[in-house]
């Protein structure tokens, strides 16, 4: 027998009275028929328990990082303080109107505008650049922050430049980024090592080019030796060098991008400062900046003096506005409560344990997988599924299996440069035990898929559904119940 | 250490499988010359010193104001059952749902998050949420850019000015012109990509796209239309105005302020167009025993697969803000929302009509409104405001700071929130400062 | 007979017109095909770059011309059965270019080095 989903529009029942409203207490007036709209909008008719009961239930069938391992290359799944969603409550923040900015009441959000100051000046030592903005949203739009920024300074100064390089390594959002603020790509592949070969790297750099995007380490968890040179280079041709900061949890305490001579870089602080990942979503991605391009951070920033906080005048040459205000508040309060729970030591500590944890899955995954480079990983390792392909049991069927043993896959088909991928970050919140529990698991489905590589097509067992079709989704699309 | 378990004799015994000596080996393949000594920050504190020095700068905020403050960001209802819902860790300590099998609860959720947007707005499609109503209105202004293969966008002046910038912003490093301008005097010809407007406007007034509409299409172009969710309880719907392309923020279904984020974006458009849509997408479809589920679909528009070809760069949905309005509609229901909005627009109309009766104050607005309009006084706004503001008012938005022409000029805003005790206590206090 | 490009498109040529299609290896790796986006008729296309696009659920990619010419002619019904690729890939032509310079032809792999070539990969 096989089962439907119910959703909340088919638990809907006529004549349901849902939560009760505030009042008529002044008289009730109808707006002109015209404006009015034909019919009620189709929103379902549930009472308040219908809806707590049916949320619920759904929420049982996620796996979460309180429940469940959740190993995600470049995600960085680590456990969310709950202290930081206890601070994020707090009426005097999440009841705060932004418009208090535009009207000058200053007075009354000197709070909102110390945390912004502190998680700014905090995120300027931990990454060695001179001034943070909060104004993106997410990771991805850091990246287009940046390479707006990018864009407005080679104009500043009269240079023509069109296209913008990145490794075959880079995530997705890298070129699309390019493309969104106008850019063309330039691919430059990786070499034996897994780093984005300087050889190559040399032949296409020249004055055409606006910036180089990173991510260090790569996303194949390797830190690029020569990236000093990479930024020299960049540099003699006054090239911008740009740091995605997806794998930041590597390398905090240890090296800053700054220091290397990152001109620009974004931070994901739903990964690597511990925001809840929401299931998808709210993120930010803070950009950080060297002097060069502070006259062109968004238009609207804090600054400090005498203890009392002000609005900043307009950077000399903004690139305008990507977010109102300043963007996720809430995240970037989560963020900095966050970093000062780890303090100075704590911060080290977080990315030699991720480390730590990393090499050693690799250490005990090595036999038993394809290993695309050699050597020490950082904080994510590699593996490829190839040659179990080979014999019918692809990188997907490993990470169904694992679903029915109450650990969530590692990220698969990422990156695109080793084929069947899969690429585990366990983070340094992991213990032992689950990081033993977890490669004891994965030692097994390579035996099972030895002997047996046609069970993994039924996997998982356990979850009341196995393998959608995703084929048969986008031919015959339903994206709404209506 | 806060967080790491790790404890001594685990650390030796990982380091002897890896095959190294001490911790900092795992640096190694970092040049030294490149590694920090240390970070200048203080050593980590407590959760509970922590929790008291927010505590502290969250009281240095003022929460004893009664809003009357709108402008895109309003002190609606916020059921309890939102909040105890969207807080369950399975909800937000989960992940993209990249494993369908693992992630129905997001998925389906967000599926049903799809379907109340389209009922709301009257619309066919809707993505899974985007970062907030000003980019949602910049990403549907690319998207009919792609859809026309036009270059040249024009919004009309009473858009939400934070929306306008970022739609400026967003279009010029695309090189795709922006012009702003009245829409009763648009020049609307063949160049045009689409023509972007707001419905109540920034200052309030409910208006009639009608004709606007036609003209757009007739010359091929698409109407792109910025909504307010909480309008549709009563207004008529984008989809019954022929409107190409809706966008929204979402702020105002069940989310906090929080001091403008974060929030959530809506987009929805017609059928044919949904291959232009940014962002993720839920469908449903069958597994391999023919059980029903949901999954992301149409992903190859994405980042992650189309990269340099994307409809956007997007990567995140604001998922956990777009929970929240999907439970905040499912608890409101559909009377519930509709009676929802004539409380806003009844009780804005009671506050309009009680400062009718003050000489020194003059209602702006020329049109109907829904729940915000603009007062005009002869005195200086900034003062006005303050003053008020000691008495425990926030009484609007001052006009002065965002056109240059509205010098005297407040946006007040009621919602279902504001007692008629607030409001006549607003309107005693203005009449003594005016 | 065919003559192939590195990136899998293949050239069915008769006279100075080449019908091109993509190889069977190149749809097999994509998987279900679910969307095609054909290049304009009577548009100017130059050797090796990307005229045309497609989509399969988990891949994207472009489709690079092995000829320049003119596009006289598309598969239309390809875009509402683009799956027929899964099917017959080979025998499936997408466009059909008037080819400028017959010269190209020689820069092209034949079947039997197109087939050494995957292995390869």
């Amino acid at each position: 027998m096989s089962s439907k989903t119910i959703t909340i529009f088919d638990k809907s029942v006529e004549d349901r009275k849902g939560i009760s409203l505030p009042s008529f207490d002044v008289p009730q007036k109808s707006l002109d028929k015209k404006y009015i709209r034909k019919q009620k909008a189709n929103l379902p008719k549930l009472s308040e328990f219908d809806v707590v009961r049916h949320y619920t239930n759904l929420s049982n069938k996620n796996f979460s990082i309180d429940k469940n391992f959740y190993p995600l290359g470049s995600c960085t799944m680590k456990y969310n303080p709950k202290v930081a969603e206890r601070v994020a409550s707090l009426e005097g923040f999440t009841s705060i109107h932004p418009h208090t900015i535009t009207n000058g009441m200053d007075d009354d959000i000197q709070g909102c505008f110390q945390t912004i100051d502190m998680l700014e000046k905090t995120l300027c030592e931990i990454t060695g650049m001179k001034a943070f903005t909060t104004s993106p949203q997410a990771g991805a739009h850091g990246e287009m922050l940046g390479i707006m920024m990018i864009d407005k300074y080679h104009k500043s100064k009269g240079n023509k430049r069109k296209y913008i390089i990145v490794p075959d390594s880079s995530h997705g959002t890298n070129p699309a980024t390019a493309a969104m603020v106008g850019y063309d790509v330039i691919t430059i592949k990786s070499d034996e090592n897994g780093a984005m070969d300087f050889e190559a790297f040399k032949e296409k750099m020249n004055e055409d080019v606006a910036a180089v995007m990173l991510t260090v380490p790569n996303t194949l968890g390797i830190f690029n030796k020569k990236i000093k040179d990479i930024c020299d280079l960049a540099h003699s041709y006054d090239a911008m060098m740009y740091y995605d900061g997806a794998n930041m949890n590597a390398i905090m305490g240890v090296v800053r991008p700054g220091d290397i001579g990152f001109d620009v870089i974004h931070i994901n602080v739903h990964k690597t400062f511990a925001t809840p990942h929401g299931g998808g979503g709210p993120g930010s991605g803070p950009v950080g900046v060297n002097e060069k391009l502070i006259p062109f951070l968004p238009d609207l920033r804090v600054k400090k003096s005498n203890s009392r906080y002000f609005i900043d005048d307009i950077p000399k040459n903004s690139i305008g506005k990507i977010s109102p205000f300043f963007g996720n508040f809430g995240i970037s309060l989560r963020a900095i409560v966050y970093i000062l729970t780890l303090g100075a030591n704590g911060v080290k500590n977080s990315s030699s344990k991720a480390v730590l944890n990393a090499n050693y899955i690799r250490v005990r995954l090595k036999d038993y997988f394809d290993v695309p480079y050699d050597g020490a990983c950082m904080h994510e390792c590699v593996f490829s599924a190839k040659t179990l392909a080979k014999n019918g049991v692809t990188a997907m069927d490993i990470a169904k299996y694992l679903l029915d043993f109450g650990m969530h896959s590692p990220t698969v088909y990422f990156p695109l440069i080793v084929k069947e991928a899969i690429m585990i970050e366990p983070t340094e919140t992991e213990n032992k035990q689950t990081i033993d529990m977890f490669c004891d698991r994965m030692i097994k489905a390579v035996e099972l898929a030895k002997t047996n590589p046609q069970e993994f097509k039924s996997y998982p067992k356990t979850l009341g559904v196995c393998r959608a079709d995703d084929t048969r989704a986008i031919k015959n699309l339903d994206v709404c119940y209506c | 250490m806060p967080y790491t378990p790790h404890t001594p004799k685990e650390v030796s015994a990982m380091l002897d499988t890896i095959g190294l000596e001490n911790e900092n080996e795992l640096f190694d393949c970092i040049p030294r010359e490149l590694q920090i000594d240390g970070l200048n920050l203080p050593n980590g504190l407590d959760e509970f010193t922590v929790f008291s020095k927010f505590k502290e700068i969250a009281s240095k905020n003022a929460t004893n104001k009664t809003i009357f403050m709108g402008g895109g960001y309003y002190d609606h209802i916020i059921p309890s059952a939102v909040d105890a819902l969207s807080m369950r860790s399975e909800f937000y300590t989960a992940y993209t749902p990249y494993q369908a099998e693992a992630s129905q609860g997001t998925l389906q959720s967000l599926y049903e998050y799809q379907s109340l947007v389209c009922a709301l707005m009257g619309m066919e499609v809707s993505n899974a949420s985007m970062y907030d109503g000003a980019t949602a209105l910049a990403e549907a202004a690319l998207m009919a850019v792609r859809i026309t293969k036009r270059n040249k966008i024009l919004i009309d002046k009473w858009v939400n000015p934070t929306y306008i910038k970022v739609v400026q912003t967003y279009l010029e490093f695309r090189d795709i012109d922006v012009e702003v301008v009245d829409y009763n005097d648009a020049n609307i010809d063949e160049n045009i990509a689409a023509f972007l407007f707001q419905n109540p406007n920034f200052i309030g007034d409910i208006n009639e796209f009608e004709s606007l509409i036609d003209t757009l299409h007739q010359n091929k172009a698409l109407a792109v239309m910025s909504v307010y969710p909480i309008a549709l309880g009563l207004l008529k719907t984008p989809g019954e105005l022929n409107v190409d392309i809706v966008s929204a923020d979402g702020q105002c279904l069940g989310n906090y302020m929080s001091f403008g984020g974060p929030s959530f974006g809506i987009i929805a458009t017609k059928q044919k167009y949904i291959r232009d849509l940014p962002g993720r997408i839920i469908g449903k479809t069958l597994d391999k025993d023919d059980n029903e589920l949901f999954v992301l679909t149409m992903q190859a528009r994405e980042q992650h697969i189309r990269r340099h070809r994307a409809t956007s760069n997007i990567c995140s949905n604001q998922n956990l803000l777009a929970l929240r309005s999907t439970i905040f509609m499912s608890l409101v229901g559909q009377d519930g929302f509709e009676q929802l909005a004539q409380l806003n627009y009844s009780k804005c109309e009671y506050l309009k009509e009680q400062l009718k009766t003050i000489t020194k104050i003059e209602i702006f607005n020329q049109k109907d409104t829904f729940n915000e309009f603009v007062i005009k006084i002869d005195k200086d706004v900034t003062l006005f405001l303050e003053e008020l503001s000691s008495k425990g008012f926030y009484a609007g938005i001052n006009l002065g700071k965002l056109y240059e022409n509205l010098q005297n000029c407040i946006l007040v805003s009621v919602t279902e929130k504001r007692t008629k005790e607030q409001i006549d206590n607003l309107v005693a206090a203005i009449k003594e400062l005016v | 007979m065919k003559k192939y490009n590195e990136e899998h498109e293949w050239a069915q040529i008769d006279g100075d017109v080449a019908s091109v299609g993509i190889s069977k290896y190149a749809i097999e790796q994509l998987g279900d095909i679910t969307f095609i986006e054909l290049p304009e008729i009577n548009s100017e296309i130059s050797a090796s770059h990307s005229v045309a696009f497609i989509e399969s659920v988990k891949a994207a990619s472009d489709i690079y011309t092995p000829v320049s010419g003119e596009v006289i002619e598309i598969n239309e019904e390809l875009e509402d059965a683009p799956e027929t690729l899964n099917e017959s890939a080979q025998t499936t032509w997408i466009f059909k270019v008037k080819m400028s310079d017959v010269n190209e032809l020689e820069e092209l792999m034949d079947e039997e080095a197109y087939l050494k070539y995957i292995e390869t990969l």
